[in-house]
C-alpha cells in the first residue's frame, strides 16, 4: 500500500513525533507507515483521515491502482 | 484536532503508567516467589500451612501480573503490538518443539541428567528478547 503521509506532514510542517502524537502511535510506527513498511489498520487510517481532513482513498492508495 | 490532542496526551501517559504497574507486579510476583521458595527452607521450618499459602500467594502474584501485562500490550499501538506477537509466536513455537526434544533426550539416553525447566525459560527469554529486538531493527 501507498501513502501520502510523509507529503501531507511536511506541508503541515509536522514532525514524525508531532504526527505521532496527534495519531496516539509511536513515532516508530509513523515512520514504518510512511517507508511503506508497515500498512496501517483501517482505524489508524481513518484517524489518519479525520486529522488531515481528507478521505482514506486521498491519502492511502493500493500499490495495484496506482 | 483538538480531540485527538487530547487522546495523545493520554495515549503517552497511559504507556507510562502501564508499564510502571507491570513493573511493580514483577517485583511483587518475583518477591513472592522468592519467599515460597526460601521461606520454607529459611524461616518456617517446611511447616505445611505457612509453605501452601506461600505456593498460593505467588500463583495469585502471578496471575495479577498476567493480567496487567495483557493491559500493558493491549495499551501499545497497533506496530508494537505486532512486533510483541511476532516475538511471543516464535517464542511459543520454540518452548514447545525444544523443550519436547530436551526432554526427549533423557528418555533416548542422549543426555543422563535431569532436564531442567529453568534452561527452556533461558532459552525462551532469550529467544523472545532476540525476536523482539530483531523486530524493532526491521521497523525502525
Amino acid at each position: 500500500m501507498k501513502n501520502r503521509l510523509k507529503v501531507l506532514r511536511a506541508e503541515r510542517d509536522w514532525t514524525q513525533a508531532q504526527l505521532a502524537d496527534e495519531l496516539r502511535v509511536s513515532r516508530q510506527t509513523v515512520n514504518a507507515i510512511e517507508t511503506g513498511k508497515f500498512d496501517p489498520s483501517l482505524k489508524l487510517a481513518f484517524k489518519a483521515s479525520r486529522l488531515f481532513e481528507l478521505g482514506i482513498e486521498d491519502i492511502f492508495q493500493d500499490k495495484a491502482d496506482t | 484536532m483538538d480531540k485527538l490532542k487530547e487522546d495523545s496526551n493520554d495515549f503517552a501517559t497511559n504507556i507510562k503508567k502501564n508499564t510502571l504497574r507491570n513493573l511493580y507486579w514483577t517485583a511483587a510476583w518475583l518477591a513472592s516467589f522468592a519467599v515460597a521458595a526460601f521461606g520454607p527452607r529459611l524461616i518456617w521450618d517446611f511447616a505445611t500451612l505457612p509453605t501452601i499459602l506461600g505456593v498460593l500467594i505467588n500463583l495469585g502474584v502471578g496471575f495479577g501480573m498476567i493480567v496487567v501485562n495483557k493491559r500493558n500490550v493491549r495499551g501499545w499501538d497497533e506496530l508494537q503490538q505486532k512486533i510483541f506477537l511476532d516475538a511471543a509466536a516464535f517464542t511459543l513455537g520454540v518452548g514447545l518443539v525444544c523443550g519436547l526434544s530436551y526432554e526427549l533426550l533423557e528418555d533416548i539416553r542422549l543426555i543422563y541428567s535431569e532436564p531442567e525447566i529453568s534452561h527452556l525459560i533461558i532459552l525462551m527469554a532469550l529467544t523472545f528478547m532476540a525476536v523482539m529486538i530483531a523486530g524493532h531493527r526491521k521497523y525502525r
